[in-house]
């Protein structure tokens, strides 16, 4: 079998905040009833984690869950484990109307790290960032400049990208602009 | 800048996070009615002075289509609400009623 590798191949870049692209990351769709018994079931046994509220990020042992739509999770984790994920959510929701696509090789993941990544990503999307707005747990589906992304908070402060595999490029350099040292405006 | 919630994730979201997506409350006439009923739902659409509903879609975010009630004289947004209706909420109309006493639009009021 082929040697996968992510979009940029772990591209970083150092600024008055650091960007970095984060490798190869299993990700799938769900789509489905998410108030469902099955859909909870099928989240804890492949993840651990329970199905999160509007707008919000769970993370258990195995990987964490994206809430995206009122009919649609994402969830995120080792690209390793994706075949066998999928495989056990697709037999756990067997019987529901339900999809689940392993989207992993689609997507590019950015990590957004340092004191002022709040300014970098600001710059970008038509969001509030404000400390008390948007938070570790947090997600949000925007636009990153021109291009349909979303964002989340992560625990230490970092915040992490995702976009569609085929505008990585586009995203790491409007980042990387948006990071230039020179460009801190301190606003959060 | 025009700002809406969306009704689906609760987000408040600027104009360019959103696509118009025209007129609210259109009834379609498709294949076997008849040709001025076709016409009407193709080409007549509403375009007044004052309050008017909207499609929008959320094309930026959950991608969900939802309905906007808002007036284009003042650019007042009236409230937004879940696409799956054929005509708008009791407490949107009670909402416009409130400011603009004697409104109506297509069959409304």
């Amino acid at each position: 079998m082929s040697e996968a590798v992510s979009a940029l191949d772990g591209a970083t870049f150092e600024g008055f905040a650091k960007v970095e692209e984060t490798g190869l990351r299993g990700m799938i769709t769900v789509r489905g009833d998410l108030a469902s018994k099955e859909m909870s079931a099928a989240i804890k046994a492949a993840t651990g984690a329970a199905v999160p509220a509007q707008r919000k990020v769970t993370s258990g042992d195995k990987g964490a869950v994206a809430w995206m739509s009122p009919d649609e999770l994402l969830v995120v984790v080792d690209y390793a484990s994706v075949n066998e994920t999928v495989a056990t959510m697709t037999d756990g929701l067997k019987g529901s109307h339900a999809l689940v696509a392993n989207v992993s090789d689609a997507r590019a993941v950015f990590r957004v790290s340092g004191d002022s990544s709040r300014d970098v990503l600001a710059k970008l999307a038509p969001v509030d960032f404000a400390r008390d707005a948007f938070g570790a747990g947090d997600i949000r589906r925007s636009r990153i400049a021109q291009v349909p992304a979303a964002v989340w908070g992560n625990e230490d402060g970092s915040f992490e990208v995702i976009c569609f595999r085929s505008v990585a490029q586009y995203v790491f350099d409007v980042l990387k602009v948006s990071a230039q040292p020179g460009g801190d405006v301190g606003f959060h | 800048m025009l700002t809406l919630q969306c009704p689906y994730c609760g987000v408040w979201a600027e104009e360019t996070e959103l696509h118009a997506e025209g007129e609210a409350h259109l009834k379609r006439f498709g294949p076997g009615s008849d040709d001025a009923d076709f016409e009407s739902y193709l080409f007549m659409r509403e375009n007044p002075k004052g309050v008017h509903f909207e499609r929008w879609r959320h094309s930026n975010g959950c991608g969900k289509f939802f309905h906007a009630a808002r007036c284009t004289m003042t650019l007042e947004v009236f409230g937004t609400y879940p696409a799956q209706t054929l005509e708008p909420p009791q407490d949107i109309k009670d909402k416009i009623s409130a400011k603009q006493p004697g409104w109506s639009w297509r069959d409304f009021s």
